[in-house]
């Protein structure tokens, strides 16, 4: 795919998901300087679950960051110019390694690992004259022949030598992770601090999944292919990223929105006070979807009529994608602030802040030293609990038809193209199966984190 | 208690006027009029005159908020704002793209909404307050660990897919009840029955939850340990007092709940096919009609502040301690 060289591009989604992970690296790194922030979150990496889900949400993520470096491969260079001329598709690291899957498209639906088409077709004879058969695919079990015989004995080798690639990568992690906390036996008996066990349990569950499904993806269509031939597992892959970013960008809208009004509502009171009152009990008496509804409504109008703003198809979708996170954070950001009114209303009482007053410390200082930074773990804690929220709601969005752009692949997309097939006979399940699963470990992953995080930084629960 | 509902009522204006404001704007300030036509009568190929002629059939060729061409009253009342925004204060909403009266529709739809979201919700609340208070009784035991660790898979599961799975399941596999569509009469609840029960599943995992929370706070209380002090019976305490105090944060979440109705029944009325509110906009929203839509939003925000009002008045009817003044 790139064999004359490429030409980065950075999507405004891309760009903001990077400076995140930036901030959130930043974060972790101030949390670890400082003692009572890293006794927080050790226990939140002490406890198995917590543990775990970081794993879960971290394989998430790197699937997410693969699929967010984006570049424009060069063309092959023609004889009468000299000059290196792009292909207009964007394309991510994610479909370079998933270059084979993405080409190989079948005609239409066939079912997980099949080799055979999913419904009965005209097939020509060899012999001349034709039948109804199902056609054999034309990539799936591709090295088997033109029977697809010893298909089952296949399956099987290639899950064999998918578990021993995962096994092998689980071994490897033992030996390195458990060189970092006193030898692989102190792991295995999990007499580490940080839940490392738990750990290492789910990363080689994934790992051994990963290997198994990259061994048959090298064969077959694993998760079987949609309507026009498309291989599931690619658009489920692809389905990530767009869960991410609609979990984690919605949040760079609402933070410094709640933030900054949470915290002058509280301080500040009087009008102001009664000035972003009335805007969030405005913007929170709008049912929410009826709100993002309207906004995504005209958004798409907008986009649509001005198709001069956005060069490539995957600007524009990314354009709506960025557009729907800024109409979620808009609709999102009350009842954090809400909080956040209600916590600095107690905070501004205290003694510490009263005496800064008291010695005429400038209001932006007493705000950003003490009312700020014990504010946080109410921020924190809003933030991981909103994420899975966000990657439910994108999915009920795009299935209403007021979500990503139609084209571009999603957990919603994914389910709305499914309800569909369900009404085909013989069903055609495998689809609507991979967002399920997908989306249940992404979302049950998110659940469990939120409910350690809460744990461990929660005041009145310690 | 009457004074105090008449200024409740006389606070929502102005909320209701940011809403009406705040829709205003996002339709007509982030596109003119002429881009709605275009929209509406297709991008390609569509010539001046006949966006006059749709700008004039729907009332949209006047100025946003001044018309300098009249006089009097008129140069305010004459414009889109008072056309398309104060008359909905009346509850005119105009007539949608397919040129029927809104008002009308929503008044023939609201029926089957109602009936799909009120025992939604009456069940719905039942089963989990009650499935909330097993958790609690049974506190600290495995019966107790295993059902929070089911509402977190269940709340896990986008509502998408219960509907889908029972849809498929009941109705397909099954055969017990149709499919989708709707009736009225006596033949109502045969197509109204599996959308409630999946109305209350997929609400089941996160309500749970968050009963289990408040009754277990309410459950540490010193008022809890006398009643088991003087020797009450575990279920009498639950159901006696436990239950009872904790009525109004179970109150204010119901509250929560009322526009999240809202929305799940958008959804649940558009995969059964019945004549709701909630398919009514989602049709609007797939055939952008914008008329339609913002209606529904100021439908919305009204319901959501009667509830509002709704639940305030039920405080005092739970507890004697509440006065509203």
């Amino acid at each position: 795919m790139i064999e004359h060289g490429f030409e980065p591009v950075v999507l405004w989604t891309d760009a903001l998901f990077f400076a995140l992970l930036v901030a959130m690296a930043g974060g972790l790194w101030h949390a670890w300087r400082s003692p009572p922030l890293r006794a927080q979150w050790q226990k939140v990496t002490g406890r198995a679950t917590g543990m775990s889900a970081i794993v879960v949400l971290l394989a998430f993520l790197v699937i997410g960051v693969l699929d967010s470096l984006h570049f424009r491969a060069a063309l092959a260079p023609t004889e009468n110019t000299s000059q290196t001329v792009y292909s207009t598709e964007v394309n991510s690291v994610l479909d370079l390694l998933l270059a084979r899957q993405r080409q190989e498209n079948e005609r239409t639906y066939s079912a997980p690992l099949a080799t055979h088409a999913y419904v009965k077709d005209t097939i020509e004879l060899p012999g001349g004259g034709q039948a109804r058969e199902y056609p054999r695919l034309r990539y799936g079990g591709a090295g088997l022949g033109e029977g697809g015989d010893a298909h089952r004995e296949d399956v099987l080798e290639r899950v064999a030598i998918g578990i021993g690639l995962g096994a092998a990568a689980s071994v490897a992690a033992l030996v390195l992770v458990g060189a970092g906390v006193g030898g692989p036996l102190t792991l295995l008996r999990g007499r580490t601090r940080l839940a490392w066990r738990a750990a290492w349990v789910t990363f080689s569950i994934i790992a051994l999944v990963t290997g198994v499904l990259y061994s048959l993806a090298q064969g077959y269509h694993v998760f079987g292919t949609d309507k026009v031939g498309q291989d599931v597992l690619v658009l489920t892959l692809k389905s990530v990223r767009t869960a991410l970013m609609i979990g984690t960008l919605t949040t760079l809208v609402t933070l410094p929105i709640a933030i900054a009004l949470g915290i002058m509502a509280g301080y500040f009171g009087g009008w102001v006070d009664d000035v972003i009152q009335y805007i969030y009990t405005v913007l929170n008496s709008i049912p929410g979807v009826l709100l993002i509804a309207a906004a995504v409504l005209m958004m798409q109008v907008f986009i649509e009529l001005h198709p001069e703003w956005f060069s490539t198809a995957a600007a524009r979708s990314d354009a709506r994608l960025l557009a729907l996170c800024v109409i979620l954070g808009m609709t999102s950001w009350t009842g954090l602030c809400r909080l956040l009114r209600g916590e600095t209303l107690k905070l501004r009482e205290l003694e510490y802040v009263q005496a800064a007053r008291a010695f005429a410390v400038p209001t932006p200082k007493i705000l950003l030293r003490h009312i700020l930074p014990n504010l946080m773990h109410i921020v924190l804690i809003a933030l991981v609990m909103d994420f899975s929220g966000l990657v439910l709601a994108e999915a009920v969005l795009s299935y209403v038809g007021i979500g990503v752009d139609p084209t571009m692949a999603s957990f919603g997309t994914m389910i709305n193209a499914a309800r569909m097939e369900l009404a085909r006979d013989p069903m055609v399940w495998w689809s609507l199966a991979a967002a399920f699963v997908f989306m249940f470990v992404l979302v049950l992953a998110a659940n469990l984190l939120a409910d350690v995080v809460r744990d461990a930084f929660d005041p009145r629960a310690g | 208690m009457f004074a105090y509902l008449v200024r409740r009522l006389l606070y929502t204006l102005p909320i209701l006027i940011g809403v009406n404001v705040i829709t205003f704007a996002l339709f007509f300030v982030v596109n003119t009029p002429d881009d709605m036509a275009r929209m509406q009568l297709g991008t390609k190929r569509v010539t001046p005159e006949a966006i006059e002629r749709w700008k004039v059939e729907r009332g949209y060729d006047k100025p946003l908020f001044f018309n300098a061409g009249v006089s009097g009253t008129a140069r305010v009342t004459d414009t889109i704002f008072f056309e398309k925004s104060v008359r909905m204060f009346a509850f005119d909403f105009g007539r949608a793209e397919d040129g029927r009266d809104i008002a009308r529709e929503i008044r023939m739809r609201m029926g089957p909404s109602l009936s799909i979201a009120i025992p939604t919700f009456l069940l719905g609340l039942f089963v989990t307050v009650s499935f909330a208070l097993m958790l609690v009784f049974f506190r600290a035991t495995p019966l107790d660990f295993w059902g929070v660790v089911l509402c977190v898979a269940m709340m896990s599961i986008s509502s998408l897919f219960y509907i889908i799975g029972g849809q498929w399941l009941i109705s397909k596999v099954w055969h017990l009840v149709p499919i989708s569509g709707y009736d009225g009469g006596l033949d109502a609840p045969r197509f109204l029955i599996l959308p409630v029960i999946l109305g209350v599943i997929s609400g089941i995992g996160s309500s749970t939850r968050w009963y289990r929370t408040i009754f277990l706070e309410e459950i540490s209380r010193d008022y809890v340990r006398t009643a088991r002090a003087k020797g009450l019976s575990e279920l009498v305490v639950l159901f006696r007092h436990v239950l009872k105090n904790a009525m109004i944060p179970i109150l204010t979440g119901v509250v929560v709940v009322i526009p999240m109705l809202f929305m799940g029944s958008l959804i649940i009325e558009s995969f059964f096919g019945i004549p709701g509110l909630g398919s009514y906009t989602i049709d609007a929203i797939q055939s952008q009609d914008f008329a339609v839509v913002r209606a529904m939003v100021f439908i919305g925000s009204v319901l959501y502040i009667i509830g509002l009002i709704a639940t305030d008045i039920s405080y005092t009817l739970v507890d004697p301690r509440v006065r509203l003044q």
